[in-house]
Formats: C-alpha cells, sequence, structure tokens
C-alpha cells in the first residue's frame, strides 16, 4: 500500500505542477489586444494590484453579486487556505513556528470548510437557476471536497490515525526515502481524494485560481489614452496597411 | 408588432422564476449573401461550417487572454445569473450569463479540454452541431455586451467578450446577421451608419443653422469639412436628423460657439458607431477606426471630441488609441502614430468626450446658463453601459458617472437619483445595445428594458421625474421607441447636451 500511494502521489505531484505551470505558460503566451477592464478601474499597476488583492483575499465582485455565495463561498475558500498551511506541519521537520501557531485554527477550520462546501452544494440543489446551471462535474467536484474533509476530520475527532507515521511517510517523498504509510481507511481515503484532486486541477475548473490573475477585465490599468496598447498581432496589421 | 406587450413590473425586485425555452423563438434576421460579401465574409452558410467554426474557435483563444481564460475560469457559481436585464424581462434561463457563456463552453469542453474528450456527459460538454449552431445565432444575438455580469464575476468574465467571439465565429463561416453586418457595409461605402450622403449632410446643417437663428436669433454654425479647424466632431450619425439625439447636436454646437471654439465635423467620417466591436471582428473595428484617423490628418485638426455615443465612447476612449494611435505613448517608430503625435494637441486627452470639453469650459468659466429653462424638467439620469463599463472620462475612475452629472447639475435645478443597485457601474442596459436594436428583435427589447422602466416609474412616481437624460445615441433611440410601450412619453428621453442646450447663455457673448 505505502508504494502504490508513493507512486501515486509522485505521478499527481507531477501532474499538478506540470499541468498548471503549462496552463499558465498558455495565459501568458496569448495576448489581450485590446484594454477591457471593466471600468472604474484603477489607472495604475499600483491600483490593479490592490484591485485584485481586493478581489483575491476578499471576493469583492462576489461580495456585489450574492451575500449567500459569498458568505459560504468565502468561508470554505479561507478556511481552505488555513487548512492547507495548517498540513504544511506534515512536511516540515521542525515544524515552523506559524505553522503551530495556526494549528488549533486549522483545525476548526477543516469544519467551516465542510460547511461552507455544503452549503454551497446545498445552493447548488435547491436554488432553481444554480440548479440549471450545475453540470454533474459541478457536484462532484463538492462531494470530492466534502469527502476529504470529513475523512480528516474522522481522523482528527472520531478515529485516530498515527500522525507521527504519516508525517514519516510524506517527509520519506519527499526526500525519496520510502517510509512505511500507517494503516487507516480514512487516511486512504483523504490522501487518494487529494491525489485526485492534484490530478484534476490543471484540466479543470479549478483553473478559476490561476485564471483569476490573468483576467484582462480585472489585471489591466485604465489608462489607454496615456498609453498606446498594442499586441503583436495588432502591430503587424498596421504595417501591412 | 401590435402584440407585443410590457411585461409586468416586479412588486419586488425577486430574481424570476425561470421558463426555459421562452425566447429561442426570438431570432434576428439572418444577412444575405450581398450583406456578407460586401464586408468580406462567406455569403450563405459554408458546407463545412463545423470544421471551419471549431477552427476559428481555436484562432480565437489563441489571439484572445481574455476568451481563454473565460472559457476556462468559470465555476459556475452563479454570481451572474440574475443581473442580465434580458433575462430579467424573458426568464429564458439561456439568457443567464454563464448559461450564455456555456452554450460556447459545452463546445470549447468538448474539443478542446481532455475531460471534454473523455467525458463530455460528465462536465457538460457536447459536439458542434446544427443545432446548437443556431442556438449560438439565436441567443447570442440576444446579449447588449453590456458587461453587467462582469462586474458581479469574481474571475471577471466578461459575457460580451464570449458574445462577440461567437458572432466573429458565426460570421467567418457565413451566418452573419442582417442589421449589424448591414451597417458597417454602410460606413465603408456612405461614411455613416445611417447611409446618409455628404451632400444630403450638408442640407441638414444648413437647414440645422436656420432652426438655431430662428429659435435664438443668433448664428450658431454646423460646419463641415473645414481644414485647420481646432476640433473635429465625430458624432454618431443619428445626432444627424433622429430625435432626440439631434437637440444634442445642437448642444454641443452652442457650446463650441459660446465658447468661440472652431470645429468641424468630417463629411468622410461621419459617423462615431464602430459596429464593428458588436460583431467581435478586429480588421472591422480597425477600419472603421482608421476613417477617423484619415479624417483628423487629412481636415488637420488639434482636438478629436466624440458626441453622445456609449459604444463609440467606449471603441473610442479604450480601443482608438490601439487601433490608430490618437492618444499618446506610442512606440517611435509607429508612423501614423507619430504624425498624429505631432499634429494634435497633447494639453488634452484624445479623444476627449463632448461632456469632458463642456464640463472643462464650465469649470473654466466661459460658458454660463439659465437653469430655470429647463425648471419644466425633473431630471434623472440614465448611465450608459459602454460609457459606465467600458470607458473613462476625466481621467479618474468614475469620471464618466460625475461629468455628466455634474454638467445637468450646472444646467438644470431638479435632479434625481434612480435606485443606486440600477445605476453607475450596475446601471441596466437599456434593452437595444450591442446590435440589437432592429424591429426584428423588437420583443426582446421591450422585455430587456424591463429593470430600467421599474426604476423609472418609481421616481416617476416619488418624485415626478419626467425626463431621462443620457449619453447614448442607442438608448435614445431605443428609448424613444419602446417607452410609450410602458406608458411613458417618449420625449421623456433626451441627451445631456439638449439640457445643456435649452439652458445655455448664446447672446451676451
Amino acid at each position: 500500500m505505502s508504494t502504490l500511494f508513493a507512486i501515486l502521489f509522485y505521478f499527481a505531484t507531477l501532474v499538478f505542477v506540470v499541468g498548471t505551470l503549462y496552463r499558465i505558460s498558455v495565459y501568458t503566451r496569448t495576448p489581450a489586444p485590446l484594454k477591457i477592464p471593466t471600468t472604474p478601474a484603477p489607472t495604475t499597476g499600483t491600483g490593479v494590484m490592490l484591485r485584485m488583492t481586493r478581489e483575491v483575499v476578499f471576493f469583492e465582485s462576489l461580495f456585489k453579486a450574492n451575500l449567500w455565495t459569498w458568505g459560504l463561498g468565502w468561508m470554505f475558500h479561507a478556511s481552505l487556505a488555513l487548512v492547507l498551511l495548517r498540513h504544511l506541519r506534515y512536511f516540515t521537520e521542525p515544524v515552523w513556528v506559524w505553522v503551530s501557531f495556526i494549528q488549533p485554527f486549522g483545525m476548526y477550520a477543516g469544519i467551516t470548510m465542510m460547511l461552507g462546501a455544503a452549503g454551497l452544494w446545498a445552493r447548488r440543489i435547491f436554488v432553481e437557476r444554480i440548479r440549471y446551471i450545475s453540470t454533474p462535474s459541478d457536484h462532484l467536484m463538492l462531494v470530492l471536497f466534502i469527502v476529504i474533509a470529513l475523512s480528516g476530520l474522522t481522523m482528527k475527532f472520531v478515529s485516530h490515525t498515527d500522525v507521527v507515521g504519516v508525517k514519516g511517510f510524506m517527509l520519506g517523498l519527499m526526500y525519496f526515502n520510502s517510509q512505511p504509510m500507517p494503516e487507516h481507511i480514512g487516511l486512504y481515503v483523504h490522501l487518494l481524494l487529494v491525489a485526485v484532486l492534484m490530478m484534476i486541477f490543471p484540466v479543470s475548473k479549478l483553473l478559476h485560481a490561476p485564471g483569476v490573475f490573468f483576467s484582462p477585465s480585472r489585471n489591466q490599468a485604465d489608462n489607454p489614452r496615456e498609453k498606446r496598447h498594442i499586441s503583436a498581432w495588432g502591430t503587424k496589421l498596421e504595417s501591412e496597411s | 408588432m401590435a402584440d407585443i406587450t410590457a411585461p409586468a413590473y416586479r412588486v419586488i425586485p425577486i430574481i424570476p422564476v425561470l421558463k426555459p425555452g421562452s425566447m429561442e423563438g426570438v431570432k434576428s434576421f439572418v444577412a444575405n449573401d450581398k450583406i456578407q460579401e460586401a464586408i468580406g465574409f462567406p455569403g450563405q452558410l459554408v458546407d463545412d461550417w463545423h470544421d471551419r467554426v471549431i477552427a476559428k474557435m481555436g484562432e480565437l483563444l489563441g489571439k484572445y487572454r481574455s476568451l481563454k481564460v473565460y472559457m476556462d475560469a468559470c465555476v459556475h457559481c452563479g454570481a451572474c445569473s440574475d443581473k442580465c436585464h434580458y433575462f430579467i424581462g424573458t426568464q429564458d434561463p439561456k439568457n443567464m450569463p454563464v448559461a450564455r457563456q456555456d452554450l460556447m463552453r459545452s463546445v470549447y469542453r468538448r474539443y478542446f479540454t481532455l475531460p471534454g474528450k473523455l467525458f463530455p456527459k460528465l462536465v457538460g460538454a457536447r459536439d458542434l452541431t446544427r443545432e446548437v449552431l443556431d442556438e449560438w445565432y439565436t441567443y447570442f444575438y440576444q446579449c447588449s455586451e453590456c458587461r453587467r455580469c462582469s462586474v458581479f464575476c469574481p474571475y471577471g468574465i466578461d459575457t460580451a467578450e464570449v458574445t462577440m467571439a461567437a458572432r466573429e465565429m458565426l460570421d467567418s463561416v457565413g451566418y452573419g446577421q442582417k442589421y449589424s453586418n448591414e451597417i458597417i457595409g454602410k460606413v465603408h461605402k456612405i461614411g455613416n451608419n445611417l447611409g446618409l450622403p455628404g451632400p444630403a449632410l450638408a442640407d441638414t446643417l444648413e437647414g440645422l443653422e436656420e432652426d438655431v437663428k430662428e429659435a435664438t436669433g443668433i448664428d450658431v454654425r454646423f460646419p463641415m469639412d473645414v481644414k485647420g479647424a481646432e476640433v473635429l466632431l465625430i458624432t454618431p450619425s443619428a445626432d444627424f436628423f433622429a430625435e432626440p439625439h439631434i437637440d444634442s447636436l445642437i448642444g454641443y454646437a452652442k457650446v463650441f460657439h459660446a465658447t468661440g471654439t472652431s470645429w468641424t465635423l468630417s463629411s468622410m467620417s461621419s459617423e462615431a458607431g464602430n459596429f464593428g466591436m458588436f460583431i467581435g471582428n478586429y480588421e472591422q473595428l480597425r477600419k472603421i477606426a482608421l476613417r477617423i484617423r484619415q479624417a483628423a490628418l487629412e481636415l488637420g485638426v488639434k482636438r478629436i471630441v466624440v458626441g453622445e455615443c456609449g459604444h463609440a465612447w467606449r471603441v473610442a476612449y479604450s480601443f482608438w488609441n490601439t487601433l490608430t494611435g490618437v492618444g499618446d505613448g506610442a512606440d517611435p517608430n509607429d508612423r501614423f502614430a507619430m504624425m498624429l503625435q505631432k499634429q494634435l494637441d497633447h494639453r488634452y486627452k484624445q479623444p476627449a468626450h463632448i461632456c469632458e470639453f463642456t464640463w472643462d469650459m464650465i469649470q473654466d468659466e466661459r460658458l454660463s446658463f439659465d437653469k430655470s429653462a429647463n425648471d419644466k424638467h425633473i431630471i434623472t439620469f440614465h448611465d450608459s453601459c459602454n460609457v459606465a463599463r467600458g470607458s473613462s472620462m476625466g481621467g479618474y475612475p468614475g469620471g464618466q458617472f460625475d461629468i455628466p452629472r455634474n454638467i445637468i447639475k450646472a444646467v438644470a435645478n431638479n435632479f434625481v437619483e434612480m435606485d443606486p443597485g440600477t445605476t453607475h457601474e450596475r446601471t441596466f442596459c437599456c434593452g437595444g445595445g450591442g446590435g440589437l436594436l432592429t424591429d426584428d428583435l423588437l420583443d426582446l427589447r421591450v422585455k430587456g428594458a424591463l429593470p430600467r422602466m421599474e426604476v423609472l416609474q418609481q421616481v416617476a412616481d416619488e418624485h415626478g421625474v419626467n425626463f431621462m437624460a443620457c449619453i447614448c445615441a442607442i438608448c435614445k433611440a431605443q428609448f424613444t421607441k419602446i417607452m410609450p410601450i410602458y406608458g411613458f412619453d417618449r420625449r421623456m428621453i433626451g441627451g445631456v447636451h439638449q439640457l445643456v442646450s435649452n439652458a445655455i447663455k448664446l447672446g451676451d457673448k
């Protein structure tokens, strides 16, 4: 089992890193030929950074759109961030001070993350127009997060696994020094689904995470009259006429 | 058209229930081969449309980062789902922005993503069939490209970009829209959207001079093709003859007269509108914009000022510098742009909106007004979508909201705002923008105006509002047509410079 999971994690990491970097490189290479910030928009680069920060950290636009979706979505994402950071303790030795500091918050964040995902799923099921736009994969994605959270929380609060053993296994993976993985059904489920999540990241709607930084309606400065913005293929038309 | 009636106002603005398929029969007229071929598109739907649409999609995905990111990033959160005026007015779920995008996204996923190739059902991917293509035509010509959805999307996904790409793909296989493509043909052939030839334009302007002389006793000029004038005015051609547009044209002329500014129109380039944007075709967008560069160079003007027109101002403000090099910050080896940089007066922003021009003059105290001339009006202001969400004024974010309001307050005493959820960047489209201002879509236009009419009714009831000012030729034409269907007087809609015209003092100069 340990070997199987080791192979799985190496593969998942490879897919995640290479796939995501590839997508980012495609976004970077694709030109934005016209100035299309959704106005009113900041006129400077600093302003754009602030706008993007508000968007990524506080979900500013979603806040304007719908308080329920914003509340559930923000709770889910903020909790997920805390949970991910908390898990750094399984990959670092000695554990960084700030990681130990957030440890208790990270545990409860597991609960709020699950509640957020469950709320978003309920919305998908019970709100007519959200149900209309949902594909099977939209539902499955939320189920995936809910089961990952549930299996993790089970190991924390119900049926403990050998966390020292888990850490040994993970550090072993990182330093190519294979260690045994504790035998625990909850752990198997948890790690398997995390690997699945990593592998679908670069080919699914999870691309919204890198995508938001490349959205021209948010990342462009509103200065079209002050600076000529022209793409390589737009310039080519110029020389043809 | 007698059977077209206005939908009922919602008692409280709740989100409507879905009525699937309610607008699937509303399809604007398809362009014939003459219209299509005149602007370089295939005349009829080509036999190998399937492969060519997919190839075109691939091409556009490589040319537009917006399209690429927007196809990937949507998580179906539903933030946009209740934000489109056409959805609110028609209740057709395919008029929800996300569902409209998904008409294309489903095809993108099938042909350009791994999960869509392997498990189409799971991720909502589907083959491009003739039915899908027809559905694209129907629903991508039920989007006015107003960008309201993009305000609320957590990733800034702008359905307008998707609609433009869809129209571009449809045009490329010979499936174009009569209204937009016919107008683009006219601009190239005659110089404006209405097909008004130079001599007719000259006649009209002469008539206007007589009218203004009769009304005011003052010789206000409407010059055309005057070389060496300071200002070249580029305005929507509707301003030359349509009501209430023409009253704003008179307003611009009075502002130029009162400030002693020499100005001119161009017979060759007598159109601010640029329907190239509506069909998402960069080459058309650019070609139409180049007429303005040509006019500016030929007439040797120092400034370019744009009249009251929403999408034209978006194109002028956001795209002209890209397309033609009007404006600052060009590459030194950029020949045409450099000619313009030398010629134009860069103490001013190029191009400038007529509202920026007028507001500058008001601030410099070069204009004076008799505000009581507008006392018969209780005025509200409708922000036009392309000005609100696709441009700016005054060089600071939000200037596009302040400046027209400042002008109204400078020339009139009674001003009232509508519900803040429907103004500024949250404004609702008039229902006729983005290439939909055609009578074959009247049903859609009436229903799409619902959210605006609801809040107008509110201020009419509560504050006695009897005049809605705006700065867009399409808004003016649309409201003139549909407001009577909602029980309003068609003369309730008018331009900001119509109010300026009423109040401006010309005599004591």
